[in-house]
């Protein structure tokens, strides 16, 4: 053998050695080329998609960008449940329910209740004072006034307790007020409140008959203060990606609009615990029920109303301001509708016949005739199959929450119509599969809550309790009230101003009145009357 | 443990053609899972963790309850996987690369198993009692590990073979 055979022979072996170490790279490279490929699949569905919108889907941003070096004065009117809620947005929670919610987050790490209320942002407020005409509620807010577990640390001040809200409006050194009483006292004390100068942030629903939000509707406009109706959901980040997408006629023409309301529990029915405490000696009845049409003596029955007012049109609305309102809010944020031509509805009394008189089932019909809109509102309190709502157009469907929920708080998905003009094409070709959502927001996504109760999960996928700012989780409710002050300080309108609040009241009255008169209500704009 | 190369064993041809595929196969699935992690922008292992049930559901809930114990998890996850799936295609390190995906595997089974009585969130891909495919994938690297190829079909066997050359030359 020459020396030349031996190296070649050599190279050979090394070169077969190479080959084989070498052998399962082309694999990869396989590998590659179909990732390759799969990326480019989906970035073309993507494109053909709604992903332009993705670029934009930056959260809103909510604070105005104002010093807010204006310390303001703050007075609340009702301080139930709700009262609570508003006060700990302002920054300002009772002893019991900071060591409640400490504890709970200690037990449970995925509850972040605590620790979303310790990060709100410090408004630059005091609680001054409290009016309610339940002591043991009043003396709860005035120790949530004073309460230093709080952003911010001690209060500048704290709260007086008012019997009368009268005495509370004509203080001259509180700049603002929250109403949070049972929707009969809200438009008496909102229009005390803005004829004395002082801001309104006023609860759902606006009032309890329709006059009534005339009447307010005006003062506010008269006196020009600055008024925020209590919709958080004005302040969550999914509605507002959810109207761009509306905004650039992605869905194609809406002609019909279904929302709902799914409950089935005692509490999500208004029915609620009797405070122990209250009495004839610690309740005022006689004011609570000053401007109700029907009076009742005080013992058992009053005390009843007094802690479930909302069953008893005498004091509410029922179904139509209590949660209708939540659900017309959010659609009127979204698509802009405004005060409906038309309003019927239907229900009645199916479940909880427990004396009260608003219906437990309820259904409401909007039209909208200039816009080829029908809104469909369907309400039951005895079943938890949660519908959701879904706006749905002729090229695509948009479903907020419901059993589509993509498992997110406050998300939203968009399906294809499968017969669809707009994505016709490229349904046709595969690009876009009318079973899977074209475009799904699910903001915090990578943020895990524990919402326990069955009430808060119906609050929170509504997007009614919890939003996020920049994949951060935030109590709507504090955004909403910072809306508020914010816009004292610059004296700029909030989100669910005065015009907003008008559309909600009149398209909840002309339901109701629809209820009570068996027949279709019209609203006639220019003489601002129902027919 | 000392590594046996089984450099003077040897498989029967057909014996290392079935290794090497099933090295390859499961070397492209992880390689997949790991590259599908780090492209989406929104995955996390949270939806998985707080879905756990057995022994290890609370440590699930205290990952997850810890924003950065949680990130680290998705680290550890993204680029684990991805880089024992390049060892296994590439038979580099592999016999490494199958013990640490098995590892993988098996953890991803004990967050999860299949017993009876336990109830699950998600919808399963399979119907499972006991045994499921994440534990069969882990023993099948157990085998990869018992009966490693990539000495003879891999960039190892470029790496030990100069290693030996170069012994041998001393």
């Amino acid at each position: 053998m020459s020396q030349k055979n031996k190296r070649s022979n050599a190279d050979l072996l090394n070169r077969r050695e190479i080959l084989k170490g070498l052998a399962t790279v082309p694999v990869l490279g396989f590998f590659f080329i179909k990732l390759w490929q799969k990326l480019r699949l989906d970035k073309l569905k993507k494109l053909n998609l709604l992903q332009d919108l993705i670029k934009d889907s930056k959260a809103p941003s909510i604070v105005k960008n104002i010093g807010n070096n204006d310390h303001l004065r703050v007075g609340i009117v009702g301080y139930g449940g709700r009262g609570g809620h508003l006060t700990r947005g302002l920054g300002f929670a009772t002893p019991g329910w900071t060591s409640n919610a400490a504890e709970r987050a200690k037990k449970n790490k995925l509850d972040k209740g605590f620790e979303t209320f310790m990060s709100q942002t410090d408004l630059n407020c005091s609680l001054v004072g409290v009016c309610d005409l339940f002591d043991a509620r009043a003396e709860l807010g005035i120790a949530a006034s004073k309460n230093e577990i709080r952003a911010g640390g001690k209060p500048k001040e704290s709260a007086v307790r008012y019997k009368h809200y009268t005495d509370l409006v004509s203080n001259k050194d509180i700049d603002a007020i929250i109403i949070a009483t049972p929707d009969h006292w809200h438009s008496r004390v909102a229009i005390a409140a803005a004829k004395a100068g002082k801001h309104v942030y006023c609860e759902k629903g606006l009032t309890r008959t329709f006059d009534e939000t005339i009447e307010l509707y005006d003062t506010v406009k008269e006196t020009g203060i600055t008024f925020q109706l209590g919709h958080q959901n004005r302040q969550v980040e999914a509605y507002e990606q959810a109207k761009k997408i509306i905004n650039q006629g992605l869905l194609g023409p809406i002609n019909l609009v279904q929302l709902t309301t799914n409950r089935n529990s005692p509490g999500g029915a208004w029915v609620w615990g009797i405070d122990p405490k209250g009495n004839a000696k610690t309740i005022d009845w006689e004011t609570f029920q000053e401007p109700s049409p029907n009076k009742i003596p005080f013992g058992e029955e009053a005390l009843r109303r007094f802690f479930r007012w909302r069953c008893w049109y005498d004091y509410g609305t029922g179904l139509s301001g209590d949660l209708f309102s939540h659900d017309f809010d959010q659609i009127n944020q979204i698509m802009g509708l405004g005060i409906p031509k038309y309003a019927s509805s239907s229900g009645g009394i199916y479940y909880y016949k427990d004396g009260r008189d608003v219906p437990d089932v309820w259904n409401a019909t909007l039209e909208y005739p200039d816009k080829d809109l029908t809104v469909l509102y369907s309400a039951t309190l005895s079943s938890l199959n949660s519908r959701g709502n879904r706006i749905m157009g002729h090229d695509a469907t948009m479903q907020i929450g419901g059993e589509s929920n993509t498992g997110s708080l406050g998300g939203f998905i968009v399906k294809a119509d499968p017969y669809s003009t707009r994505y016709k094409d490229r349904i046709e070709k595969g690009v876009i599969n009318s079973k899977y959502p074209i475009y799904s927001y699910a903001p915090g996504s990578k943020q895990i809550d524990g919402i326990t109760s069955a009430t808060s999960q119906y609050f929170a996928n509504k997007g009614l309790l919890y939003t996020y700012r920049d994949g951060k989780r935030v109590d709507s409710t504090h955004l909403h009230v910072q809306d508020w002050l914010d816009s004292i300080r610059s004296n700029t309108l909030p989100a669910c101003n005065i015009e907003e609040a008008l559309h909600e009241g009149v398209t909840c009255h002309m339901a109701t009145e629809s209820y009570f008169q068996g027949r279709r209500i019209e609203w006639d704009p220019v003489n601002r009357t129902l027919v | 443990m000392k590594i046996n190369l089984m450099k003077n064993d040897t498989y029967s041809e057909s014996q290392l053609t079935g290794l090497v595929i099933l090295r390859l196969l499961i070397g492209w699935h992880f390689l997949y899972e790991g590259i599908s992690k780090i492209i989406n922008p929104y995955w996390s292992s949270a939806a998985y963790l707080l879905d756990s049930k057995w022994v290890f559901s609370s440590l699930a809930k205290v990952i997850v309850a810890n924003a950065s114990m949680l990130s680290l998890t998705d680290f550890i996850n993204m680029w684990g996987l991805t880089f024992v799936g390049l060892s296994l295609v590439l038979g580099l390190f592999s016999r490494y690369g199958a013990l640490v995906g098995m590892g993988f595997v098996l953890l991803y089974y004990l967050f999860a198993p299949p017993f009876i009585g336990l109830e699950y969130g998600r919808p399963g891909e399979g119907s499972y009692i006991i045994v499921n495919k994440n534990l069969i994938e882990a023993f099948a690297l157990y085998v990869l590990y018992l009966f490693p190829s990539s000495q003879f079909i891999g960039i190892d066997r470029l790496i030990y073979s100069s290693q030996s050359n170069s012994l041998g030359d001393k």
